[in-house]
């Protein structure tokens, strides 16, 4: 085995532990870390499986191997972005209505402002 | 009976403004209407709460600032809530005088329309807004009545008088920011009448309005875009 892959099979590794630790500590929601578990699984593939590339790279008719790898990678990338531009929104709607269901509280309550 | 009416003055950082609109507020003496007055604070950092206070108003006071449309949608929140049969969003900044409401009121009266517009723009008079302002009310009257078919000369006014039936509506949705062209457009595919009336504008008597030169791009671009979503969108 070539160092470059026991470098990225041990990277990924870690990876993976600083995920789990996350959210253990529940600094992470779980529906938030599959997408990177499953992109570590990917990078720990391809570490093992070091024709993989290329292989891919015919298969999909892309001549240069690491053309296929950052066109794939920016991709992810970008959905995974819009995923969270949506989870911003979700969120932005869910605080929009608490601040006025806290707002029509406090006036039920003491008629206005706590002060 | 007369009919529950409700003031909803939005403010954010208005406390150069606020005592005159409330002040011209008590003097209002409109027959046939039971009027009550609600400050929305928009998270305030200056002293808009405590002038509130000393006048006799209701109070909505948001924890965190949502920008004029979360404002008054909290407001025709408040007034689906009670039960109110009209309500009138007056900003607190100074620009819709008090002594103009009667004319949106008695629009109403003689339309029955859903949504009463005060308008700057049909009779020409009193505050007229900058040139590149005018540009851009200009350009969403057209927008407008491409969405809608409906001529609207005034859609950035804020100026407007709702019934039961658009506060219910509003209650549901109400965009965020900038939210005065793109609701016309969500009022008139639920259905709604919309009327304008003439009505006389002063310029603002303190604090910054939220849209100023460097934001303007921003604005007409994030209306136009939320008035064709609008337009598509189905009424839930």
């Amino acid at each position: 085995m070539a160092r470059i892959q026991i470098i990225t099979i041990i990277i990924s590794l870690l990876f993976v532990l600083y995920i789990a630790r996350l959210i253990v500590k529940g600094k992470l929601r779980e529906e938030y870390s599959i997408v990177w578990c499953v992109c570590t699984l990917i990078l720990v593939v391809f570490s093992f499986w070091r024709g993989g590339l290329e292989v891919m790279s015919r298969l999909f008719g892309v001549y240069e191997a690491p053309n296929l790898v950052f066109t794939a990678c920016i991709f992810a990338i970008l959905v995974y972005l819009l995923h969270l531009s949506v989870v911003a929104s979700k969120l932005h709607k869910q605080n929009k209505q608490m601040a006025q269901d806290i707002a029509l509280l406090k006036e039920k309550i003491y008629g206005g402002s706590s002060n | 009976m007369p009919l529950k009416l409700l003031i909803i003055i939005p403010c954010y950082n208005e406390q150069a403004s606020l005592p005159n609109v409330l002040a011209a507020l008590n003097e209002l003496d409109l027959p046939g209407y039971d009027i009550t007055q609600l400050v929305v604070n928009d998270c305030s950092t200056d002293n808009t709460v405590s002038i509130a206070h000393k006048y006799n108003v209701k109070l909505l006071d948001l924890p965190v600032n949502l920008g004029i449309g979360g404002a008054v949608q909290s407001g025709l929140l408040y007034a689906f809530a009670n039960n109110f049969d009209l309500a009138v969003q007056m900003d607190g900044d100074g620009q819709h005088p008090p002594a103009e409401l009667a004319k949106l009121l008695s629009c109403r009266e003689v339309t029955q329309a859903n949504l009463v517009i005060g308008s700057r723009f049909i009779e020409r008079q009193g505050f007229q807004s900058s040139f590149t302002r005018r540009l851009g009310i200009g350009y969403f009257y057209r927008l407008n009545q491409f969405f809608t078919g409906k001529r609207i000369f005034d859609s950035t006014s804020g100026y407007r008088l709702f019934d039961r039936k658009a506060i219910a509506l509003a209650a549901t949705y109400y965009p965020d920011d900038y939210p005065e062209p793109e609701s016309l457009v969500y009022f008139a595919k639920a259905g709604l009448g919309v009327h304008e009336t003439p009505v006389v504008m002063t310029v603002r008597a303190g604090g910054k309005s939220s849209i100023r030169n460097f934001t303007s791009l921003y604005y007409c671009i994030k209306v136009t875009i939320a008035m064709f979503f609008s337009a598509i969108r189905k009424i839930q």
